[in-house]
Protein backbone atom coordinates (compact mmCIF):
# COMPACT_ATOMS: atom_id res chain seq x y z
CA UNK A 1 0.00 0.00 0.00
CA UNK A 2 1.53 3.28 -1.07
CA UNK A 3 0.36 6.14 1.14
CA UNK A 4 1.64 8.90 -1.11
CA UNK A 5 4.02 9.77 -3.89
CA UNK A 6 6.55 12.44 -2.99
CA UNK A 7 8.41 14.31 -5.67
CA UNK A 8 12.05 15.10 -4.98
CA UNK A 9 14.42 17.41 -6.84
CA UNK A 10 18.06 16.42 -7.22
CA UNK A 11 21.21 17.38 -9.10
CA UNK A 12 23.27 14.72 -10.89
CA UNK A 13 25.95 14.19 -8.23
CA UNK A 14 27.28 11.18 -6.32
CA UNK A 15 25.85 12.60 -3.10
CA UNK A 16 22.30 12.27 -4.42
CA UNK A 17 22.86 8.55 -3.71
CA UNK A 18 20.68 8.30 -0.56
CA UNK A 19 17.62 9.52 -2.50
CA UNK A 20 18.29 7.31 -5.51
CA UNK A 21 18.99 4.28 -3.30
CA UNK A 22 15.88 4.93 -1.17
CA UNK A 23 13.86 4.70 -4.38
CA UNK A 24 15.72 1.92 -6.23
CA UNK A 25 16.41 -0.41 -3.29
CA UNK A 26 12.88 -0.24 -1.91
CA UNK A 27 13.54 1.69 1.30
CA UNK A 28 10.85 4.18 0.31
CA UNK A 29 8.40 1.37 -0.45
CA UNK A 30 9.11 -0.12 3.01
CA UNK A 31 7.78 3.14 4.41
CA UNK A 32 4.78 2.99 2.06
CA UNK A 33 5.84 5.98 0.04
CA UNK A 34 6.83 6.28 -3.61
CA UNK A 35 9.49 8.74 -4.74
CA UNK A 36 9.30 10.63 -7.99
CA UNK A 37 12.90 11.78 -8.56
CA UNK A 38 13.27 14.83 -10.77
CA UNK A 39 16.68 15.78 -12.06
CA UNK A 40 17.24 19.54 -12.06
CA UNK A 41 19.66 21.59 -14.16
CA UNK A 42 20.87 23.98 -11.45
CA UNK A 43 20.85 24.63 -7.71
CA UNK A 44 18.76 27.75 -8.04
CA UNK A 45 16.13 25.78 -9.92
CA UNK A 46 16.07 23.02 -7.25
CA UNK A 47 15.60 25.67 -4.59
CA UNK A 48 12.83 27.40 -6.54
CA UNK A 49 11.12 24.10 -7.40
CA UNK A 50 10.98 23.45 -3.66
CA UNK A 51 10.01 27.01 -2.68
CA UNK A 52 7.12 27.15 -5.11
CA UNK A 53 5.80 23.69 -4.31
CA UNK A 54 6.79 21.90 -7.52
CA UNK A 55 8.48 19.22 -5.37
CA UNK A 56 7.97 18.20 -1.75
CA UNK A 57 11.63 17.72 -0.87
CA UNK A 58 15.05 18.26 -2.38
CA UNK A 59 18.72 17.32 -2.40
CA UNK A 60 20.26 20.64 -1.45
CA UNK A 61 23.56 22.32 -0.63
CA UNK A 62 23.64 22.65 3.16
CA UNK A 63 24.15 26.46 3.13
CA UNK A 64 21.17 27.14 0.81
CA UNK A 65 18.35 26.82 3.39
CA UNK A 66 20.48 28.81 5.83
CA UNK A 67 21.02 31.52 3.20
CA UNK A 68 17.27 31.65 2.56
CA UNK A 69 16.68 32.11 6.31
CA UNK A 70 19.09 35.06 6.24
CA UNK A 71 17.28 36.61 3.28
CA UNK A 72 20.05 35.83 0.79
CA UNK A 73 18.72 34.59 -2.53
CA UNK A 74 15.53 32.71 -3.23
CA UNK A 75 11.91 33.65 -2.83
CA UNK A 76 12.02 33.72 0.94
CA UNK A 77 9.84 30.63 1.54
CA UNK A 78 11.28 29.20 4.80
CA UNK A 79 13.09 25.91 4.22
CA UNK A 80 14.11 23.27 6.74
CA UNK A 81 17.01 20.83 6.62
CA UNK A 82 15.53 17.70 8.18
CA UNK A 83 18.51 15.40 7.68
CA UNK A 84 22.05 15.58 6.39
CA UNK A 85 22.28 13.51 3.19
CA UNK A 86 26.06 13.39 2.97
CA UNK A 87 29.10 14.48 4.88
CA UNK A 88 32.24 15.54 2.95
CA UNK A 89 32.59 14.50 -0.70
CA UNK A 90 33.92 17.67 -2.34
CA UNK A 91 37.21 17.84 -4.14
CA UNK A 92 39.59 20.66 -4.90
CA UNK A 93 41.39 20.53 -8.21
CA UNK A 94 43.81 22.73 -10.13
CA UNK A 95 44.44 23.17 -13.84
CA UNK A 96 47.20 21.00 -15.28
CA UNK A 97 49.22 24.10 -16.00
CA UNK A 98 49.09 25.22 -12.38
CA UNK A 99 49.73 21.63 -11.23
CA UNK A 100 52.89 21.54 -13.33
CA UNK A 101 54.13 24.77 -11.72
CA UNK A 102 53.35 23.39 -8.26
CA UNK A 103 55.16 20.13 -9.00
CA UNK A 104 58.16 22.04 -10.33
CA UNK A 105 58.14 23.95 -7.04
CA UNK A 106 58.35 20.67 -5.12
CA UNK A 107 54.73 19.94 -4.21
CA UNK A 108 54.07 16.19 -4.10
CA UNK A 109 50.24 16.10 -4.42
CA UNK A 110 49.90 13.84 -1.41
CA UNK A 111 46.16 14.67 -1.37
CA UNK A 112 46.26 14.82 2.46
CA UNK A 113 47.96 17.89 3.87
CA UNK A 114 45.77 20.98 3.44
CA UNK A 115 48.35 23.41 4.78
CA UNK A 116 51.11 22.20 2.48
CA UNK A 117 48.80 22.08 -0.55
CA UNK A 118 47.35 25.53 0.17
CA UNK A 119 50.77 27.14 0.61
CA UNK A 120 51.95 25.59 -2.66
CA UNK A 121 48.80 26.82 -4.41
CA UNK A 122 49.21 30.38 -3.13
CA UNK A 123 52.91 30.40 -3.99
CA UNK A 124 52.50 29.22 -7.58
CA UNK A 125 49.14 30.62 -8.72
CA UNK A 126 48.89 33.83 -10.67
CA UNK A 127 46.94 36.45 -8.77
CA UNK A 128 44.11 36.97 -8.34
CA UNK A 129 43.49 33.24 -8.19
CA UNK A 130 40.41 32.37 -10.24
CA UNK A 131 38.30 29.81 -8.39
CA UNK A 132 35.24 27.95 -9.66
CA UNK A 133 32.51 26.96 -7.21
CA UNK A 134 29.11 25.52 -8.16
CA UNK A 135 27.05 28.00 -6.15
CA UNK A 136 27.60 31.15 -4.08
CA UNK A 137 25.96 29.45 -1.08
CA UNK A 138 27.77 26.12 -0.87
CA UNK A 139 30.09 24.16 1.39
CA UNK A 140 32.51 24.29 -1.57
CA UNK A 141 32.76 28.07 -1.25
CA UNK A 142 32.89 27.93 2.56
CA UNK A 143 35.71 25.38 2.61
CA UNK A 144 37.78 27.34 0.09
CA UNK A 145 37.31 30.62 1.97
CA UNK A 146 38.10 29.05 5.34
CA UNK A 147 41.22 27.34 3.98
CA UNK A 148 42.70 30.26 2.04
CA UNK A 149 41.89 32.82 4.74
CA UNK A 150 43.58 30.66 7.39
CA UNK A 151 46.66 30.49 5.17
CA UNK A 152 46.95 34.24 4.89
CA UNK A 153 45.03 34.90 1.68
CA UNK A 154 41.75 36.45 2.88
CA UNK A 155 38.95 35.07 0.69
CA UNK A 156 36.69 35.84 -1.04
CA UNK A 157 38.13 39.41 -1.00
CA UNK A 158 41.45 38.51 -2.62
CA UNK A 159 40.35 35.85 -5.06
CA UNK A 160 38.23 35.89 -8.17
CA UNK A 161 35.29 33.59 -7.41
CA UNK A 162 33.24 32.32 -10.36
CA UNK A 163 30.04 30.36 -10.20
CA UNK A 164 30.22 27.40 -12.56
CA UNK A 165 27.60 24.62 -12.59
CA UNK A 166 29.20 21.28 -11.55
CA UNK A 167 28.79 19.63 -14.94
CA UNK A 168 30.50 22.56 -16.66
CA UNK A 169 33.48 22.78 -14.28
CA UNK A 170 35.86 20.73 -16.44
CA UNK A 171 34.82 22.75 -19.49
CA UNK A 172 35.49 26.06 -17.70
CA UNK A 173 38.94 24.80 -16.74
CA UNK A 174 39.65 23.66 -20.29
CA UNK A 175 38.60 27.07 -21.60
CA UNK A 176 41.11 28.69 -19.23
CA UNK A 177 38.43 30.54 -17.25
CA UNK A 178 39.44 29.15 -13.86
CA UNK A 179 42.74 28.05 -12.25
CA UNK A 180 41.19 25.89 -9.53
CA UNK A 181 37.83 24.58 -8.39
CA UNK A 182 36.02 22.97 -5.53
CA UNK A 183 33.26 20.70 -6.79
CA UNK A 184 31.22 17.66 -5.79
CA UNK A 185 32.01 14.28 -7.28
CA UNK A 186 32.04 12.99 -9.97
CA UNK A 187 32.83 16.36 -11.53
CA UNK A 188 36.36 16.61 -10.11
CA UNK A 189 37.11 13.13 -11.44
CA UNK A 190 35.61 14.12 -14.78
CA UNK A 191 38.14 16.97 -15.00
CA UNK A 192 40.89 14.36 -14.46
CA UNK A 193 39.27 12.01 -16.94
CA UNK A 194 39.07 14.73 -19.59
CA UNK A 195 42.73 15.53 -19.04
CA UNK A 196 42.20 19.15 -17.96
CA UNK A 197 42.77 19.06 -14.20
CA UNK A 198 44.67 17.49 -11.31
CA UNK A 199 43.06 16.88 -7.92
CA UNK A 200 44.78 18.66 -5.05
CA UNK A 201 42.77 17.86 -1.92
CA UNK A 202 39.59 16.14 -0.76
CA UNK A 203 37.23 18.54 1.04
CA UNK A 204 37.68 16.65 4.31
CA UNK A 205 41.35 17.64 4.43
CA UNK A 206 40.04 21.10 5.39
CA UNK A 207 37.20 20.12 7.72
CA UNK A 208 36.94 16.45 8.62
CA UNK A 209 33.14 16.44 9.05
CA UNK A 210 31.40 19.06 6.97
CA UNK A 211 27.68 18.75 6.24
CA UNK A 212 27.62 18.74 2.45
CA UNK A 213 24.07 18.10 1.21
CA UNK A 214 20.87 18.13 3.20
CA UNK A 215 17.37 16.80 2.70
CA UNK A 216 15.39 20.03 2.51
CA UNK A 217 11.63 20.60 2.71
CA UNK A 218 9.41 23.65 3.04
CA UNK A 219 8.98 24.42 6.72
CA UNK A 220 5.21 24.72 6.36
CA UNK A 221 5.06 21.35 4.61
CA UNK A 222 7.01 19.79 7.50
CA UNK A 223 4.38 21.18 9.89
CA UNK A 224 1.45 20.04 7.78
CA UNK A 225 2.69 16.54 6.91
CA UNK A 226 4.57 15.14 9.92
CA UNK A 227 3.67 11.56 9.04
CA UNK A 228 4.91 11.72 5.43
CA UNK A 229 8.00 13.62 6.55
CA UNK A 230 8.79 10.90 9.10
CA UNK A 231 8.48 8.22 6.42
CA UNK A 232 10.77 10.16 4.09
CA UNK A 233 13.44 10.73 6.76
CA UNK A 234 13.41 7.04 7.73
CA UNK A 235 13.58 5.82 4.12
CA UNK A 236 16.55 8.07 3.40
CA UNK A 237 18.24 7.12 6.69
CA UNK A 238 17.97 3.41 5.78
CA UNK A 239 19.36 4.15 2.34
CA UNK A 240 22.34 5.87 4.00
CA UNK A 241 22.86 2.87 6.28
CA UNK A 242 22.77 0.56 3.27
CA UNK A 243 25.33 2.74 1.48
CA UNK A 244 27.72 2.25 4.43
CA UNK A 245 27.71 -1.54 3.97
CA UNK A 246 30.95 -2.96 2.54
CA UNK A 247 29.54 -4.22 -0.76
CA UNK A 248 27.26 -1.27 -1.46
CA UNK A 249 29.51 1.09 -3.47
CA UNK A 250 29.73 -1.22 -6.47
CA UNK A 251 25.98 -1.61 -6.81
CA UNK A 252 25.34 2.02 -5.90
CA UNK A 253 27.72 3.15 -8.66
CA UNK A 254 25.76 1.02 -11.15
CA UNK A 255 22.44 2.52 -10.02
CA UNK A 256 23.74 6.08 -10.14
CA UNK A 257 25.27 5.60 -13.57
CA UNK A 258 21.85 5.04 -15.16
CA UNK A 259 20.68 7.42 -17.80
CA UNK A 260 17.92 8.97 -15.68
CA UNK A 261 20.34 9.76 -12.83
CA UNK A 262 23.97 10.70 -13.57
CA UNK A 263 24.36 9.10 -17.00
CA UNK A 264 28.14 8.60 -16.53
CA UNK A 265 30.37 5.50 -16.36
CA UNK A 266 30.01 3.57 -13.07
CA UNK A 267 33.78 3.25 -12.82
CA UNK A 268 34.12 7.01 -12.32
CA UNK A 269 31.31 7.19 -9.75
CA UNK A 270 32.89 4.32 -7.84
CA UNK A 271 35.95 6.42 -7.01
CA UNK A 272 34.19 8.78 -4.61
CA UNK A 273 32.06 6.01 -3.11
CA UNK A 274 35.11 3.90 -2.25
CA UNK A 275 37.53 6.77 -1.62
CA UNK A 276 39.92 5.40 -4.25
CA UNK A 277 40.60 8.60 -6.12
CA UNK A 278 42.53 8.96 -9.33
CA UNK A 279 44.09 12.42 -9.02
CA UNK A 280 45.79 12.96 -12.35
CA UNK A 281 45.65 11.99 -15.98
CA UNK A 282 48.80 9.93 -15.43
CA UNK A 283 46.75 7.66 -13.18
CA UNK A 284 48.15 8.44 -9.71
CA UNK A 285 45.86 6.92 -7.08
CA UNK A 286 45.13 8.11 -3.55
CA UNK A 287 43.06 6.30 -0.92
CA UNK A 288 40.97 8.69 1.19
CA UNK A 289 39.27 7.68 4.41
CA UNK A 290 35.69 9.04 4.69
CA UNK A 291 35.92 10.80 1.33
CA UNK A 292 32.14 10.82 1.44
CA UNK A 293 30.09 9.52 4.33
CA UNK A 294 26.35 8.83 4.34
CA UNK A 295 25.86 7.12 7.67
CA UNK A 296 28.78 6.29 9.95
CA UNK A 297 29.64 8.50 12.88
CA UNK A 298 26.22 10.13 13.00
CA UNK A 299 26.82 11.57 9.51
CA UNK A 300 23.14 12.23 8.80
CA UNK A 301 22.38 14.02 12.07
CA UNK A 302 21.53 17.70 11.41
CA UNK A 303 23.68 19.36 14.06
CA UNK A 304 22.43 22.81 14.98
CA UNK A 305 26.02 23.84 15.65
CA UNK A 306 26.90 23.14 11.99
CA UNK A 307 24.03 25.31 10.78
CA UNK A 308 25.27 28.03 13.11
CA UNK A 309 28.79 27.74 11.71
CA UNK A 310 27.39 28.22 8.19
CA UNK A 311 25.18 31.12 9.30
CA UNK A 312 28.09 32.95 10.89
CA UNK A 313 30.31 32.54 7.82
CA UNK A 314 27.55 33.93 5.58
CA UNK A 315 26.81 36.79 7.98
CA UNK A 316 30.46 37.79 8.26
CA UNK A 317 30.71 38.03 4.49
CA UNK A 318 27.52 39.91 3.81
CA UNK A 319 27.62 42.29 6.76
CA UNK A 320 24.64 40.85 8.62
CA UNK A 321 24.39 40.79 12.40
CA UNK A 322 26.17 37.64 13.57
CA UNK A 323 24.13 36.91 16.67
CA UNK A 324 20.78 37.04 14.88
CA UNK A 325 22.21 35.13 11.90
CA UNK A 326 23.38 32.41 14.29
CA UNK A 327 19.91 32.21 15.83
CA UNK A 328 18.17 32.09 12.46
CA UNK A 329 20.61 29.48 11.11
CA UNK A 330 20.25 27.17 14.11
CA UNK A 331 16.52 26.99 13.58
CA UNK A 332 17.01 25.71 10.01
CA UNK A 333 18.68 22.38 10.87
CA UNK A 334 15.79 20.47 12.40
CA UNK A 335 17.38 17.96 14.74
CA UNK A 336 13.98 17.84 16.51
CA UNK A 337 12.19 16.51 13.40
CA UNK A 338 15.05 14.10 12.68
CA UNK A 339 14.79 12.73 16.23
CA UNK A 340 11.01 12.45 16.08
CA UNK A 341 11.20 10.49 12.82
CA UNK A 342 13.88 8.05 13.97
CA UNK A 343 12.64 7.45 17.50
CA UNK A 344 11.91 3.76 17.86
CA UNK A 345 14.15 2.70 14.97
CA UNK A 346 17.63 1.28 15.35
CA UNK A 347 19.18 4.69 14.75
CA UNK A 348 21.39 5.73 17.62
CA UNK A 349 20.69 9.39 18.33
CA UNK A 350 23.20 11.66 20.07
CA UNK A 351 22.17 13.09 23.44
CA UNK A 352 22.86 16.69 22.38
CA UNK A 353 21.78 18.55 19.23
CA UNK A 354 24.73 20.88 19.17
CA UNK A 355 28.44 20.25 19.65
CA UNK A 356 31.72 22.08 19.65
CA UNK A 357 32.87 21.80 16.04
CA UNK A 358 36.47 20.85 15.43
CA UNK A 359 37.21 19.33 18.83
CA UNK A 360 37.50 15.69 17.74
CA UNK A 361 40.70 14.69 16.00
CA UNK A 362 39.70 11.03 15.96
CA UNK A 363 36.53 8.95 16.28
CA UNK A 364 35.12 9.53 19.76
CA UNK A 365 32.31 7.99 21.79
CA UNK A 366 29.63 10.41 22.96
CA UNK A 367 26.48 10.02 25.04
CA UNK A 368 23.57 8.81 22.99
CA UNK A 369 20.04 7.57 23.48
CA UNK A 370 20.93 3.87 23.49
CA UNK A 371 24.37 4.09 25.05
CA UNK A 372 27.38 5.25 23.14
CA UNK A 373 27.56 6.63 19.65
CA UNK A 374 30.89 7.00 17.91
CA UNK A 375 31.24 10.33 16.17
CA UNK A 376 33.80 10.64 13.41
CA UNK A 377 36.69 13.10 13.65
CA UNK A 378 35.55 16.67 12.96
CA UNK A 379 38.68 18.81 13.23
CA UNK A 380 39.57 21.77 11.02
CA UNK A 381 42.99 21.61 9.34
CA UNK A 382 44.27 24.59 11.32
CA UNK A 383 43.19 23.12 14.65
CA UNK A 384 40.72 25.89 15.44
CA UNK A 385 37.45 25.06 17.17
CA UNK A 386 34.03 26.59 16.78
CA UNK A 387 31.93 26.99 19.86
CA UNK A 388 28.23 27.44 19.12
CA UNK A 389 26.34 30.07 21.08
CA UNK A 390 23.13 28.07 21.38
CA UNK A 391 22.49 24.50 22.46
CA UNK B 1 10.68 55.52 -12.61
CA UNK B 2 9.18 55.86 -16.05
CA UNK B 3 12.24 55.28 -18.23
CA UNK B 4 12.09 52.40 -20.69
CA UNK B 5 12.37 49.08 -18.91
CA UNK B 6 15.65 47.39 -19.76
CA UNK B 7 15.62 43.63 -20.09
CA UNK B 8 18.44 41.11 -20.50
CA UNK B 9 17.57 37.78 -22.10
CA UNK B 10 20.08 34.98 -21.46
CA UNK B 11 19.66 32.46 -24.25
CA UNK B 12 22.39 30.57 -26.12
CA UNK B 13 20.14 29.48 -29.01
CA UNK B 14 19.99 32.29 -31.55
CA UNK B 15 16.59 31.40 -33.02
CA UNK B 16 14.97 31.11 -29.64
CA UNK B 17 16.53 34.39 -28.55
CA UNK B 18 15.09 36.14 -31.62
CA UNK B 19 11.63 34.72 -30.93
CA UNK B 20 11.76 35.95 -27.33
CA UNK B 21 12.91 39.40 -28.38
CA UNK B 22 10.12 39.59 -30.98
CA UNK B 23 7.42 38.75 -28.49
CA UNK B 24 8.80 41.24 -25.98
CA UNK B 25 8.77 43.94 -28.67
CA UNK B 26 5.14 43.10 -29.38
CA UNK B 27 4.33 43.45 -25.68
CA UNK B 28 5.71 46.95 -25.27
CA UNK B 29 8.55 49.38 -25.68
CA UNK B 30 11.50 47.76 -23.94
CA UNK B 31 15.24 48.00 -24.19
CA UNK B 32 16.23 44.36 -24.79
CA UNK B 33 19.73 42.85 -24.72
CA UNK B 34 20.55 39.23 -25.47
CA UNK B 35 23.51 37.42 -23.89
CA UNK B 36 24.31 34.09 -25.51
CA UNK B 37 27.65 33.17 -23.92
CA UNK B 38 27.70 31.95 -20.31
CA UNK B 39 31.27 33.19 -19.77
CA UNK B 40 31.36 36.00 -17.23
CA UNK B 41 27.58 36.14 -17.22
CA UNK B 42 27.13 37.84 -13.85
CA UNK B 43 29.69 40.52 -14.69
CA UNK B 44 28.17 41.26 -18.07
CA UNK B 45 24.71 41.57 -16.60
CA UNK B 46 26.02 43.88 -13.91
CA UNK B 47 27.57 46.10 -16.55
CA UNK B 48 24.22 46.39 -18.35
CA UNK B 49 22.33 47.16 -15.11
CA UNK B 50 19.03 45.78 -16.38
CA UNK B 51 15.75 46.04 -14.53
CA UNK B 52 14.89 42.49 -15.36
CA UNK B 53 16.70 39.32 -16.45
CA UNK B 54 14.96 36.43 -18.18
CA UNK B 55 16.59 33.00 -18.36
CA UNK B 56 15.46 29.48 -19.21
CA UNK B 57 14.86 27.45 -16.06
CA UNK B 58 16.66 24.57 -17.78
CA UNK B 59 19.79 26.63 -18.38
CA UNK B 60 22.48 25.46 -15.93
CA UNK B 61 24.20 28.83 -16.19
CA UNK B 62 21.33 30.23 -14.17
CA UNK B 63 23.30 29.59 -10.97
CA UNK B 64 25.75 32.27 -12.09
CA UNK B 65 23.00 34.84 -11.64
CA UNK B 66 22.83 34.02 -7.95
CA UNK B 67 26.08 35.93 -7.60
CA UNK B 68 24.09 39.06 -8.38
CA UNK B 69 22.25 38.71 -5.10
CA UNK B 70 25.59 39.12 -3.36
CA UNK B 71 27.37 41.36 -5.83
CA UNK B 72 26.86 44.74 -4.26
CA UNK B 73 25.77 43.68 -0.81
CA UNK B 74 22.32 42.40 0.08
CA UNK B 75 20.93 45.84 0.89
CA UNK B 76 22.35 47.74 -2.02
CA UNK B 77 20.95 46.54 -5.30
CA UNK B 78 19.19 43.27 -4.74
CA UNK B 79 18.22 41.22 -7.71
CA UNK B 80 15.71 38.63 -6.69
CA UNK B 81 13.61 35.97 -8.24
CA UNK B 82 10.36 37.77 -8.89
CA UNK B 83 8.05 37.38 -5.95
CA UNK B 84 4.37 37.99 -6.45
CA UNK B 85 3.10 41.23 -5.11
CA UNK B 86 -0.11 41.45 -7.08
CA UNK B 87 -1.33 37.96 -6.26
CA UNK B 88 -1.71 37.04 -9.92
CA UNK B 89 0.43 33.91 -9.49
CA UNK B 90 2.95 35.24 -12.00
CA UNK B 91 5.94 33.49 -10.48
CA UNK B 92 4.20 30.14 -10.36
CA UNK B 93 3.07 30.56 -13.96
CA UNK B 94 6.61 31.47 -14.96
CA UNK B 95 8.15 28.45 -13.27
CA UNK B 96 5.57 26.18 -14.79
CA UNK B 97 6.39 27.54 -18.22
CA UNK B 98 10.12 27.08 -17.59
CA UNK B 99 11.27 30.68 -17.40
CA UNK B 100 12.93 32.35 -14.48
CA UNK B 101 12.92 36.07 -14.04
CA UNK B 102 15.26 38.10 -11.90
CA UNK B 103 13.86 41.47 -11.05
CA UNK B 104 15.44 44.48 -9.42
CA UNK B 105 13.77 44.89 -6.08
CA UNK B 106 11.24 47.69 -5.92
CA UNK B 107 10.16 47.45 -9.54
CA UNK B 108 6.38 47.69 -9.74
CA UNK B 109 4.52 44.51 -10.55
CA UNK B 110 2.39 46.36 -13.10
CA UNK B 111 5.50 47.14 -15.13
CA UNK B 112 6.82 43.60 -14.95
CA UNK B 113 3.58 41.85 -15.78
CA UNK B 114 3.42 42.49 -19.54
CA UNK B 115 7.03 41.35 -19.90
CA UNK B 116 6.47 38.17 -17.97
CA UNK B 117 3.18 37.46 -19.71
CA UNK B 118 4.91 37.65 -23.09
CA UNK B 119 7.87 35.56 -21.90
CA UNK B 120 5.61 32.95 -20.34
CA UNK B 121 3.61 32.52 -23.53
CA UNK B 122 6.82 32.15 -25.55
CA UNK B 123 8.39 29.66 -23.16
CA UNK B 124 5.22 27.57 -23.08
CA UNK B 125 5.59 27.23 -26.82
CA UNK B 126 9.25 26.19 -26.41
CA UNK B 127 8.18 23.62 -23.85
CA UNK B 128 5.62 22.15 -26.22
CA UNK B 129 8.25 21.99 -28.97
CA UNK B 130 10.67 20.29 -26.58
CA UNK B 131 8.08 17.67 -25.60
CA UNK B 132 7.12 17.07 -29.22
CA UNK B 133 10.75 16.63 -30.22
CA UNK B 134 11.38 14.15 -27.40
CA UNK B 135 8.24 12.22 -28.33
CA UNK B 136 9.22 12.10 -31.99
CA UNK B 137 12.70 10.86 -31.12
CA UNK B 138 11.30 8.20 -28.82
CA UNK B 139 8.84 7.04 -31.47
CA UNK B 140 11.64 6.82 -34.03
CA UNK B 141 13.84 4.78 -31.71
CA UNK B 142 10.98 2.42 -30.97
CA UNK B 143 10.31 2.06 -34.68
CA UNK B 144 13.94 1.10 -35.28
CA UNK B 145 13.89 -1.41 -32.41
CA UNK B 146 10.72 -3.05 -33.73
CA UNK B 147 12.24 -3.29 -37.21
CA UNK B 148 15.33 -5.02 -35.83
CA UNK B 149 13.23 -7.47 -33.81
CA UNK B 150 11.10 -8.21 -36.87
CA UNK B 151 14.23 -8.88 -38.91
CA UNK B 152 15.51 -11.32 -36.29
CA UNK B 153 12.23 -13.19 -36.16
CA UNK B 154 12.01 -13.38 -39.95
CA UNK B 155 15.48 -14.91 -40.17
CA UNK B 156 15.15 -17.24 -37.17
CA UNK B 157 11.70 -18.58 -38.02
CA UNK B 158 11.61 -18.15 -41.77
CA UNK B 159 8.42 -16.08 -41.64
CA UNK B 160 7.44 -12.93 -43.51
CA UNK B 161 7.33 -9.40 -42.13
CA UNK B 162 3.61 -9.35 -41.35
CA UNK B 163 3.83 -12.64 -39.49
CA UNK B 164 6.83 -11.41 -37.52
CA UNK B 165 4.96 -8.29 -36.47
CA UNK B 166 1.87 -10.32 -35.59
CA UNK B 167 4.03 -12.54 -33.39
CA UNK B 168 5.51 -9.53 -31.59
CA UNK B 169 2.05 -8.04 -31.08
CA UNK B 170 0.57 -11.27 -29.76
CA UNK B 171 3.46 -11.73 -27.31
CA UNK B 172 3.07 -8.16 -26.15
CA UNK B 173 -0.67 -8.64 -25.57
CA UNK B 174 -0.12 -11.90 -23.71
CA UNK B 175 2.42 -10.30 -21.40
CA UNK B 176 0.57 -7.03 -20.97
CA UNK B 177 3.49 -5.09 -22.46
CA UNK B 178 4.01 -2.69 -25.30
CA UNK B 179 5.25 -4.01 -28.64
CA UNK B 180 8.35 -1.80 -28.34
CA UNK B 181 9.19 -3.35 -24.97
CA UNK B 182 8.96 -6.90 -26.30
CA UNK B 183 11.06 -5.94 -29.32
CA UNK B 184 13.68 -4.33 -27.10
CA UNK B 185 13.82 -7.41 -24.83
CA UNK B 186 14.30 -9.66 -27.86
CA UNK B 187 17.08 -7.51 -29.30
CA UNK B 188 18.85 -7.37 -25.91
CA UNK B 189 18.52 -11.14 -25.37
CA UNK B 190 19.80 -11.84 -28.88
CA UNK B 191 22.76 -9.57 -28.19
CA UNK B 192 23.58 -11.48 -25.02
CA UNK B 193 23.32 -14.87 -26.73
CA UNK B 194 25.62 -13.59 -29.44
Amino acid sequence: MIAATLSLGFLPLVDAAPLIVAHEMGFAAEESIALDLRRAPSWSSVRDMLSFGRVEAAHMLSPVPVAVALGLGGAGTPLSAVSVLSMNGDGIGVSNELAARMRAGGHDFDYVDARKAGEALIAHASHPLRLGVPFPFSMHAELLYYWLTALGMPAPQNVDIRTVPPALMAQAMEAGEIDAFCVGEPWGSMAVENGVGTLLLPGNAIWKSSPEKVLAVRSDWAEAEPDLLGRLIRAVWRAGRWLAEPGAPTLAAELLSRKEYLDLPAEILDRALTGRMVISARGEERQVDRFIEFHRGGASFPWRSQAEWIGIQLAARTGLDRASAARAARAVFRSDLYRAALQGTRADLPGASSKIEGALSEATAVASVSGRLFLGPDSFFDGRIFEPTGS
Amino acid sequence: MTATLSIVVVEPDRDRALLIVDSLRDAGDFDVHVIAEPTGLARRIQALKPDLVLIDLENPSRDMLEELALASGPLDRPVAMFVDRDGAGLTEAAIEAGVSAYVVDGLKATRVKPVLDAAIARFRMFQRMRTELAETKRALEERKMIDRAKGMLMRARGIDEDAAYALLRKTAMDQGKRVAEVASALVTAAGLLG
